[in-house]
């Protein structure tokens, strides 16, 4: 598995080779890369459908770390990866007929496969680690593709919001695999499923729960973290259908789906996902009908499908988890067509406003029978695939285990949603074909069949299953929700359940569905409605912050990096001052070691009153010259207080310097102006205070450090052997030349290049304009 | 004597630091090396000080018989004052060059982005 994954992803690069000037023609083929990948897939259906057992394909990476490159095929992966394949097939195969005007597609055909193969790593990793590495690939991936159109200012908006959420929550859910790793000893999915009370019943269960949690609500786009989805609509259309019918935002519910026999057993984790999937599938399906663009419609109600798998999952009952994974199917199936059709409309009549299509089945009769598919199995009309889902969801809403309020509350929830479901799949599945067809529509030309084919399979597909439902129930689902719910089941899919409450319940949801549907006309004024909740909206909260923090950054940054080095040295002094000092006073015991001190001469004393003076005129002057001679004063007397103290040589080096220093000085910066006045007292005056205290900080250091005698056993190793070893009465250059002989020589070469610095600098050729001397 | 050294260190510690305050290149440079004087004298002071007894071997002898000052310390001075004339040869001619193409002294007037030379 490991070697079609890779080859995935080197297909991906791959594609840029391809100019779509000379290689237009390709894409038309390039298709076969995720049907051969759909195919190889099949190839293992008959093991996983007949063992119970996962199919584990070894390879190691980092044993030491405990990650390993394993993948494992088992009927969820397979569920998810069918549908990444399969339905990636019909979306390579539209858009290269949607794109082929597009001078980017290869770059298109790129992040598609790169995508693809991402989320095929995510759905079949068996090590955590591996497959957050696929996770983050995806955010990354959808990145570009969600911003592909990169000259519009919305489209880069919305995929950084998206990347943005996504990466945060996939950060959030390393620290949840990693915490996992840490409490069960392991990161391969497979061994956590043998021992799944490891985690539940650790103290750490909670945190581990709520940020796995968070990289997939965040992913899915559960609330309040839904408003990237709706973003995400400014990709091209076949980016949409494919990220949000079958793989980006289904993502999320294959981690809660894959960690449900895993750490499910907690009532916090079936409360949490039924709260959050309950919201979100309410407030979906409520303003999706509010739109007017049929990609805003399609968007709201995939977050409120969403919501409904999230809401099953916490659930929670064999029953929820069977329907979860029949529903996930669903969606995908009727979704992707819905928003393939809006892509061929798009195409045709350059818009997708509701308040303005109508009529277009006159022209594109197969789309519209498409369309019309779909949105009957996204109502749950009878005979579609939909139906059996909507059926199952009615059937675990209404289950003998809940308390009659329970009961009401979830049906009530359930109901609802569906209903206005029913309106949203209405209004973008079949408005756009029926009615009177206006003028301006009149000379659109019939969509090519690259472009009606894949819907057409897709809602084919949703007709099938609805009456043959036990074709795919005996394949897929029964095996995927074996995984999920961790046991076998007893669950089947069937066309007649009976005459029963549910299926008053679901002739109730159409009935009303289809009378809101004729309600409700498309138009600014209904957008208009929910500009209020704009103020509240959670993005608008996120924005807030987002933009407080560049402001703390901004401000930060100026005050902290403000381009003036002196400020920089002024905060480090003043750090140094407040820590040191801090520590020094704290801790260390001020004292003064009067037994060692050496008194002084009055010749010492001398010298000494002459440096200080120096000092102070260097620091006081406004001219240049005297400061240079304080500064060679200065260098003298240091020279003597070398004598006074057994240093000849360093009192003679000291003494050459300085001489050629001052000389360098004078002749060099003799012709520049005097100092000039730049400060004024007050600046002076904190300058003074903060090197003051600096000066007497590293005084009381200096008096601290003279308490404890210095090690003398290096100085004393040198002094007995340098004749012994070195043959040399001069310890001092003993040490330069033969103890520490390498360091002079790198010395010399440092010296070499400060020359050759000096000489080129000096014979740089002025420019024009520049003052030469 | 250790007195007046630790006095003297502060002071050119001081006296460094307020230096590479102001805002003339020329006083950032006279700064650094006030700042290395005082270095040097707290490195000499930390070998210790031993009065005019410079770490020589007598002629006729091969071993030191009386006391000696610390020869380490004056090593590692010794290479200090070196490097640090390298840093002042260079700093210098670049402060003439960067004054001979800006006709500043001032470090702020240096501190523009793109500056059109």
């Amino acid at each position: 598995m490991l070697l079609p994954i890779i080859i995935t992803f080197l297909l991906a690069f791959l594609m840029l080779l391809l100019k779509p000037q000379k290689f237009l023609r390709f894409f038309k083929i390039i298709c076969v890369i995720p049907f051969l990948f759909f195919l190889y897939l099949l190839s293992y259906l008959p093991s996983i459908h007949k063992g119970t057992t996962a199919i584990i394909f070894r390879n190691e990476w980092i044993p030491s770390l405990g990650i390993s490159l394993d993948f494992k095929i088992d009927g969820l992966s397979m569920l998810f990866a069918l549908m990444i394949t399969g339905i990636g097939t019909l979306i390579y195969f539209y858009a290269s007929e949607y794109l082929k005007r597009d001078e980017n597609i290869h770059r298109f055909y790129c992040y598609l496969t790169l995508f693809m193969a991402a989320m095929l790593g995510v759905v079949l990793s068996d090590n955590l680690i591996t497959l957050f590495v696929f996770w983050e690939l995806t955010s990354i991936s959808s990145f570009f593709l969600i911003g592909y159109n990169t000259t519009q200012e919305d489209s880069r908006k919305s995929a950084l919001w998206a990347l943005s959420l996504t990466s945060l929550g996939g950060f959030l859910m390393l620290a949840s695999f990693a915490l996992i790793g840490i409490v069960a000893g392991t990161f391969s999915l497979n061994e956590l499923l043998l021992y799944p009370d490891v985690l539940v019943n650790n103290e750490y269960y909670y945190i581990i729960i709520f940020l796995l949690f968070a990289g997939a609500f965040t992913k899915s786009a559960q609330f309040p973290f839904h408003f990237w989805l709706p973003g995400a609509m400014k990709a091209p259309t076949p980016v949409s259908a494919y990220l949000h019918s079958a793989t980006m935002v289904k993502a999320g519910i294959y981690i809660l789906a894959r960690f449900t026999p895993i750490l499910s057993g907690d009532d916090v984790w079936n409360y949490t996902l039924m709260i959050v999937g309950g919201i979100t599938m309410f407030m979906g399906a409520v303003l999706s009908v509010f739109y007017k663009d049929m990609k805003s419609v399609l968007a709201y109600s995939t977050i409120s499908a969403l919501g409904i798998i999230v809401f099953l999952l916490g659930i929670g009952t064999q029953t929820a988890l069977y329907a979860a994974c029949t529903f996930i199917l669903v969606h995908a199936l009727y979704k992707a067509t819905l928003f393939l059709i809006t892509g061929i409309v798009d195409h045709a009549a350059h818009t997708r406003d509701l308040s303005i299509l109508k009529g277009l089945g006159k022209i594109m009769p197969i789309v519209a029978v498409a369309g019309f598919i779909a949105a009957l199995s996204s109502a749950g009309i009878p005979l579609t695939f939909g139906f059996l889902s909507k059926e199952l969801i009615y059937g675990v809403t209404t289950d003998t285990i809940w308390t009659q309020e329970t009961l009401i509350l979830l049906t009530t929830i359930a109901l609802i949603t569906n209903v206005f479901l029913t309106a949203s799949g209405f209004l973008a599945g079949i408005r756009p074909f029926v009615g009177k067809l206006p003028k301006e529509f009149q000379k659109i030309k019939k969509p090519s069949v690259f472009l009606w084919l894949s819907p057409v399979l897709l809602s084919t597909g949703t007709l099938v299953f609805g009456l043959f439902p036990s074709v795919i129930d005996q394949t897929i689902i029964q095996s995927a929700a074996r995984n999920v719910i961790g046991s076998t089941t007893e669950m089947y899919l069937s066309l007649w359940h009976g005459f029963n409450l549910v299926l008053i319940l679901s002739m109730v949801t159409i009935a009303t569905g289809i009378i809101l549907y004729f309600l409700i006309k498309p138009s600014n004024k209904n957008e208009g409605r929910l500009k209020g909740l704009h103020e509240v909206a959670p993005q608008t909260l996120l924005t807030n912050i987002a933009l407080g923090i560049r402001w703390f950054a901004f401000r930060y940054t100026r005050f902290f990096h403000n381009g003036y080095l002196r400020v920089y040295i002024m905060f480090i002094i003043i750090f140094f001052i407040g820590i040191i000092g801090y520590k020094l006073f704290a801790d260390v015991p001020l004292r003064v070691n009067t037994e060692d001190l050496s008194a002084f001469r009055i010749y010492e004393f001398i010298v000494f009153v002459i440096t200080i003076i120096a000092i102070y005129f260097i620091t006081s002057t406004t001219s240049r010259l005297t400061s240079i001679a304080a500064l060679g004063v200065i260098g003298y007397s240091i020279c003597l207080i070398f004598v006074f103290y057994g240093a000849p040589d360093l009192a003679m080096t000291q003494f050459a310097i300085d001489t050629l220093t001052v000389v360098l000085f004078v002749l060099v910066l003799f012709k520049l102006p005097p100092f000039l006045k730049f400060t004024n007292k007050k600046i002076q005056f904190r300058d003074g205070v903060i090197s003051v205290s600096f000066g007497i900080l590293i005084a009381l250091i200096t008096l601290q450090a003279l308490v404890s005698p210095a090690d003398k056993s290096v100085s004393k190793f040198y002094a007995d052997n340098a004749y012994i070893l070195a043959k040399g009465k001069n310890v001092v250059n003993v040490i330069l030349v033969d103890y520490r002989g390498f360091d002079t020589m790198i010395e010399t070469i440092v010296l070499g290049i400060a020359a050759i610095g000096v000489y080129s600098i000096l014979k740089y050729k002025t420019q024009d304009g520049e003052k030469s001397e | 004597m250790e007195l007046l050294l630790v006095i003297l260190v502060g002071a050119f510690y001081s006296a460094g630091v307020y230096m590479m305050f102001r805002r003339s290149m020329v006083k950032l440079l006279l700064g650094l090396l006030l700042l290395g004087n005082g270095a040097n004298i707290l490195i000499f002071l930390m070998g210790g000080l031993t009065k005019g007894k410079a770490p020589i071997i007598k002629p006729e002898n091969s071993k030191f018989i009386e006391i000696y000052a610390d020869p380490v310390p004056q090593a590692l001075i010794l290479t200090a004052i070196v490097i640090s004339f390298a840093l002042t040869a260079f700093a210098i001619v670049l402060l003439k060059r960067v004054y001979a193409t800006t006709g500043s002294d001032d470090l702020d007037s240096l501190n523009i982005q793109d500056l059109d030379i």
